[in-house]
C-alpha cells in the first residue's frame, strides 16, 4: 500500500504514515463491527442451546440488537463512584479496549494481508496480551470497592498462570515452524500432515498442544467455563460493576475483541490461517481471507458452545489445571517434540 | 523523520514517567508510571532494532514482574505520614547510592565507548549481523558462547524457585485436600447402595 501512495506523489515516508492509518482503520472498523455482529451471534448460540429464541426483535432477526445496546449506553449517564480514584477509574476501560484492538495488527488475514510483517510477531501477541490484565487491575482497585478487587486479583492470578502453559505451547509450535513470524509460521503448515492436511493440529505430536491451547485460551480471555473474575453468583459483576454507561460498553467490546483474538491465533497457529484447510489446488480458488474468516468464526462457535454447556470452574479447581495439569504436560512436549525434531533431522 | 520523532516520543515519555514514579505521592499511581516507563523503554528497544528484548521486556517485566508488584502495592496498607518522615534519614543513604549508580553508568558507557568488547559498535548502529534476525542472533550467542553462564542462571533461578517453594511450603495434616482423580475414578456402582430397610429400622451406612 505504500507504493500506492507513493505513486500518489508522496513521499516515503508519508507514504508510509497514510498507508499504515489506513490499514489500522480497515483491521480496527471491520474488527468492532465483527464484535458487535459476534455479540449477537454469542447471543443467539447461546439461546439456541438453552431452547430459548434470543434476541429477535430489533432488526431482521434480531440482527441490529448489539446496535440499540451500543446506543442504550451511549445514551447512558457515566457515573464515577465518589470514593473511586477517578483517573485510574477512567483510563481503565481505555487500557483494556486499545490493547484488545492492539494484537491484531500482526495477524495475517491473507497471504501477504499483515498490517505489521515482524520477526517477533508471535511474542508481541504474547506481550500484548499479557498487557491485557492491567485494565482489569486498575478498574478493580480504581473502583474502591470489595467485589471489583476481588475480582481483579483472580484476573491477574489467572490470566499469569495460564500464560507460563500458553508460552510452552507455543514454543512447541515455534520450534516446528522455526519462526516467530506468524506470516511463516501458517506458510509452515501447508501439507504440513502427510502433504494433504494443512494445520499443525492435525499432527500427533501437536493435537494435544492445540486442547490445551484452546482451554487456556479461554482462561486467558476470561470467558466460561473460567470466567470467575465476572463470577455473579460470587462478584456482582466482577471489575466491572462500578461502570456504566460507554466505559462498561468499552469493557464488552474489549473482552470480545480478545475472545476473537484467542480464535484467530487458534486458526493461525493451528488450522493453517488464511490456507485451506486441506492441500488440494481447487481449494485454493477460494481467497485465502475468507477460509480465515472461516476458521475464525468456527473457534467462535466453539467459545459459545462452551459457554452454553460447561459449568463454571471452582477457583483452586482453575489453579490446579492451569500448574498441575497444563504446565507439566506441556512441558512435557517441549521436551518430547523437540526431541522429536532433534531425532528426524529437522533442524539441520 | 518518523524515527527522530517517535525516539523523542518514547524517550521524553520513558524520562517523564520515571521522574512520576519517584514524585507521586500514591504508591500505586508510581508502580502504574514505572510501568508506562518500562513500555516506553521497550519502544525505545524497537527503534534500535532490538525488537526481540523489547518484547521479551514488555512480556517479563510489564506482564508478569509489574503485576505481582502492582499487586503487593494495592494490598499494602502504607502510612505516608511515616514515610516522609523516614526520608530525612534515609536521605544519606540514598544520595550514596545514586552517586554509585551514576559512576557505574559512566564508567559503563566509557568502557563501552572505548570499543573493548565485540557487543557492537559504539555508535550503538549494527548492533545485529546484517541478514541475521534478533532471536536467530541472540540464540546463536546464549547457546554456544554463552552456554555456561545462561546453564549457570538457569539453575540459579531453579534453586531460587525451589527455595522459595521449600520455605513457604508447609504441611497441613488438618485439611482434606480434593483428590481429584479418586473422584474421576468413582463408579455409580461403588458410589451407591440400594437397600430396602425394614420399616423402623435404621441403615448402617
Amino acid at each position: 500500500m505504500t507504493a500506492f501512495f507513493q505513486s500518489l506523489g508522496m513521499s516515503h515516508d508519508w507514504a508510509w504514515f497514510v498507508s499504515t492509518i489506513c490499514g489500522i482503520l480497515l483491521i480496527a472498523l471491520p474488527l468492532l463491527l465483527g464484535v458487535a455482529m459476534i455479540i449477537y451471534a454469542d447471543r443467539k448460540i447461546w439461546a439456541a442451546m438453552a431452547l430459548r429464541r434470543g434476541p429477535n426483535v430489533v432488526g431482521p432477526f434480531g440482527l441490529l440488537q448489539s446496535f440499540a445496546d451500543g446506543l442504550k449506553v451511549f445514551l447512558q449517564e457515566t457515573i464515577i463512584p465518589s470514593a473511586a480514584n477517578k483517573g485510574i477509574f477512567l483510563i481503565a476501560p481505555v487500557v483494556t479496549f486499545t490493547v484488545a484492538l492492539m494484537a491484531w495488527a500482526v495477524i495475517p488475514f491473507n497471504s501477504g494481508a499483515i498490517l505489521s510483517d515482524i520477526n517477533v510477531g508471535l511474542l508481541y501477541v504474547l506481550a500484548i496480551s499479557s498487557l491485557g490484565v492491567y485494565g482489569t487491575i486498575m478498574a478493580g482497585w480504581a473502583s474502591n470497592s470489595k467485589y471489583p478487587f476481588f475480582s481483579a486479583m483472580r484476573a491477574s492470578a489467572q490470566m499469569i498462570s495460564y500464560e507460563v502453559s500458553i508460552g510452552f505451547i507455543l514454543i512447541c509450535v515455534v520450534l516446528w515452524a522455526g519462526t516467530f513470524n506468524l506470516n511463516d509460521i501458517v506458510k509452515a503448515q501447508e501439507g504440513h500432515v502427510l502433504g494433504i492436511f494443512n494445520g499443525f493440529a492435525f499432527n500427533p505430536l501437536l493435537f494435544p498442544m492445540w486442547v490445551m491451547f484452546l482451554i487456556s485460551g479461554m482462561a486467558e480471555t476470561q470467558r466460561a467455563p473460567f470466567d470467575l473474575t465476572e463470577a455473579e453468583s460470587e462478584l456482582v459483576a466482577g471489575y466491572q460493576t462500578e461502570y456504566s454507561s460507554m466505559a462498561f460498553a468499552a469493557y464488552w467490546l474489549g473482552e470480545y475483541a480478545n475472545v476473537l483474538l484467542m480464535c484467530a491465533l487458534n486458526a493461525t497457529l493451528f488450522f493453517g490461517g488464511w490456507l485451506p484447510p486441506l492441500d488440494i489446488p481447487i481449494l485454493y480458488l477460494v481467497p485465502g481471507f475468507i477460509w480465515f474468516l472461516l476458521k475464525v468464526l468456527f473457534f467462535f462457535f466453539v467459545f459459545s458452545w462452551v459457554k452454553a454447556t460447561v459449568p463454571r470452574y471452582r477457583y483452586d479447581q482453575l489453579m490446579r489445571l492451569g500448574w498441575k495439569v497444563f504446565l507439566p504436560v506441556s512441558l512435557l512436549f517441549v521436551v518430547i517434540v523437540s526431541g522429536y525434531l532433534m531425532a528426524t533431522g529437522h533442524f539441520a | 523523520m518518523i524515527h527522530v520523532f517517535a525516539f523523542y516520543l518514547f524517550a521524553v515519555i520513558t524520562i517523564a514517567s520515571a521522574v512520576t514514579t519517584i514524585t507521586a505521592r500514591n504508591p500505586v499511581h508510581s508502580v502504574l508510571w514505572l510501568i508506562l516507563a518500562f513500555f516506553n523503554a521497550a519502544g525505545l528497544m524497537v527503534l534500535t532494532g532490538a525488537e526481540f528484548i523489547a518484547m521479551l521486556l514488555v512480556i517479563v517485566y510489564v506482564g508478569a514482574v509489574a503485576v505481582l508488584f502492582l499487586f503487593v502495592v494495592m494490598m499494602l496498607d502504607i502510612d505516608f505520614a511515616e514515610l516522609r518522615a523516614g526520608f530525612v534519614k534515609n536521605f544519606p543513604l540514598g544520595l550514596l547510592v545514586a552517586i554509585v549508580l551514576l559512576a557505574e553508568m559512566v564508567l559503563g558507557i566509557g568502557a563501552y565507548r572505548a570499543g573493548a568488547m565485540d557487543l557492537g559498535t559504539p555508535d550503538g548502529a549494527a548492533a545485529t549481523p546484517a541478514g541475521a534476525s534478533n532471536i536467530e542472533a541472540i540464540g546463536g550467542l546464549l547457546y554456544s558462547r554463552y552456554l555456561f553462564l545462561f546453564e549457570a542462571a538457569g539453575i540459579i533461578l531453579l534453586v531460587a524457585m525451589i527455595g522459595a517453594i521449600v520455605l513457604t511450603h508447609r504441611q497441613r495434616s488438618d485439611t482434606r485436600g480434593q483428590k481429584i482423580s479418586k473422584q474421576i475414578m468413582r463408579r455409580p456402582d461403588e458410589a451407591t447402595v440400594n437397600v430396602k430397610p425394614e420399616v423402623g429400622k435404621g441403615v448402617q451406612l
